[in-house]
């Protein structure tokens, strides 16, 4: 991670601001400047902070960047509204986290980059 | 279009292999590959390689193979797509041959992934980095969601994805070049060193060095230097949503499926023609689903399908002769190219005790990432 790079992907880590297809209502994070259905016709918007897991994983063998972290839950998010995520699942015991259970988007630093340690920030979510 | 044969093939054992480094593995299979057709002199070459640049900071592979493959001026391409990197640059030289620019081609594929750098890291650039690696998401972690969500919606079990692996590691156990020929039991599976849940050590290929090449050209030259032609007869390729959050169905592989529908189309042939196959196994999970893709069995029905034995060496349709990546290994740039070797050493009826009865056609189906891309290809000795 180089800080440009990072700094590009604020809007989306910070606010989950997507966007969605005028045409066929799908939703993008991030945003897509063309929808699979072939309309450049898209809008911003803002993905809702509540939704359910599709399904996840507990990491037990991580890249080195987080590795003290381990273990740690991965889930597919469906966001209310439209869109999915990938995110870590916090705040919650391991044995907490099931495919169908409600969970909250939460703002989190997510790991610190390289020998200069910057701390990259982004959502995770916690079951409710 | 020509039609187009595979006259020759290379390949190096597959393993920690310390004392050979990126340049002298392809180089090994490439000569080794050279020598099996017979010919003097090559036209173009395309080099199957995923990451070097963060295995071992070389980039530029297609003139450092052709240098040390003593090929000056040698035309060579580099080609990347993940883990399907030898499989796409397969089907680039088979078109190079088949459109007629090009007569003899060389295909290798080749990956040095034990240098001491981080492979999971390393990997994990076949991910969407800014939207899955990011987040701590690594490739057993996105099998594992897969894994997950095939058992909550087909009760797809732990057990049936043992069986896949102590299958592989069956056939892998006669197989030379294999990283790991040795026996494991179903116990040995489920009890391993979880991994990402529900995957754990035994349901992973491993980190692996090694390369593989063949030699490509069109089937009216094929004749001059064997008497055994085995032909390209279907080819496909299609790529998916790099993301696996951003697919519609997380347990259905589409570009696996897409990429084997119009091999099929191509070769005028549908999935119950097929004698045997090389599926991508990265992890057992993705054996089950790319079965399943392909049409060798019902899609949901991969778990029980491979439990009851009909992919096994005696089975319905044998599946990952060669060991699969699981018990052969997986250098991730070589192991499309080394699905090529396989299905060659068994139309050829060379495969030894790994030999498939009456092989006469084989498909291999390359993948790359959570499947964001895939190749296939079916071959047929004439």
């Amino acid at each position: 991670m180089i800080v440009p790079r990072h700094y590009k992907e604020m809007p989306q880590r910070y606010r989950l601001q997507g966007n969605r297809c005028k045409a066929c209502g799908k939703v993008f994070l991030p945003p897509r400047l063309v929808c699979p259905c072939g309309s450049e016709d898209l809008e911003d918007y803002s993905l809702s902070w509540k939704g359910k897991i599709l399904s996840y994983t507990i990491i037990r063998t991580p890249p080195t960047q987080f590795k003290y972290q381990k273990p740690y839950a991965v889930a597919i998010v469906e966001l209310e509204g439209g869109g999915t995520v990938q995110c870590q699942v916090t705040d919650t015991s391991l044995e907490e986290v099931e495919i169908g259970k409600e969970v909250e988007i939460v703002f989190r630093k997510i790991f610190s980059e390289g020998e200069a340690g910057i701390h990259c920030y982004g959502y995770k979510c916690r079951v409710v | 279009m020509r039609d187009v044969a595979v006259i020759g093939i290379g390949i190096t054992k597959f393993g920690e292999l310390w004392w050979q480094n990126l340049r002298e593995l392809y180089v090994e299979a490439a000569l080794k590959a050279i020598k099996d057709a017979g010919v003097d002199h090559l036209d173009s070459m395309y080099v199957g390689c995923m990451t070097s640049g963060l295995f071992c900071a070389q980039e530029h592979l297609g003139s450092l193979m052709a240098d040390y493959l003593g090929q000056k001026h040698l035309p060579a391409y580099r080609i990347e797509s993940a883990c399907a990197s030898g499989g796409l640059a397969f089907r680039l030289g088979y078109i190079e041959v088949a459109s007629g620019m090009s007569d003899i081609v060389l295909v290798g594929g080749v990956e040095k992934m034990l240098t001491g750098a981080d492979a999971t890291f390393a990997l994990a650039s076949a991910a969407d980095q800014e939207y899955e690696a990011f987040h701590g998401n690594t490739f057993p972690g996105l099998y594992a969601m897969i894994a997950k969500a095939h058992m909550t919606k087909y009760g797809t079990t732990r057990e049936q994805m043992a069986a896949v692996a102590v299958k592989s590691h069956d056939n892998g156990s006669k197989n030379p070049n294999a990283q790991f020929p040795l026996k494991i039991s179903k116990e040995m599976v489920l009890n391993a060193t979880p991994v990402a849940d529900p995957l754990g050590l035994f349901d992973c290929s491993p980190v692996s060095d090694g390369a593989a090449a063949v030699i490509l050209c069109p089937v009216e030259l094929a004749k001059k230097y064997t008497d055994t032609i085995i032909k390209v007869i279907g080819s496909g390729a299609a790529t998916s949503t790099i993301a696996l959050h951003q697919r519609d169905d997380i347990t259905f592989l589409d570009a696996v499926y897409q990429a084997g529908k119009r091999a099929y189309e191509v070769a005028g042939l549908k999935p119950e023609d097929i004698d045997f196959a090389e599926v991508h196994d990265c992890f057992t999970i993705a054996e089950i689903c790319c079965i399943e893709a392909l049409g060798f069995c019902e899609v949901g029905q991969g778990g029980p399908f491979s439990e009851a034995g009909n992919t096994a060496l005696d089975g319905k349709v044998p599946i990952n002769t060669s060991g699969g990546l699981k018990s052969k290994g997986h250098p991730v740039g070589a192991t499309g190219v080394a699905q090529i070797v396989e299905l060659v050493e068994q139309l050829r009826g060379s495969a030894g005790e790994r030999q498939v009865k009456n092989a006469k056609r084989g498909l291999a189906q390359n993948m790359g990432g959570s499947g964001g891309s895939s190749v296939v290809h079916i071959l047929e000795v004439q």
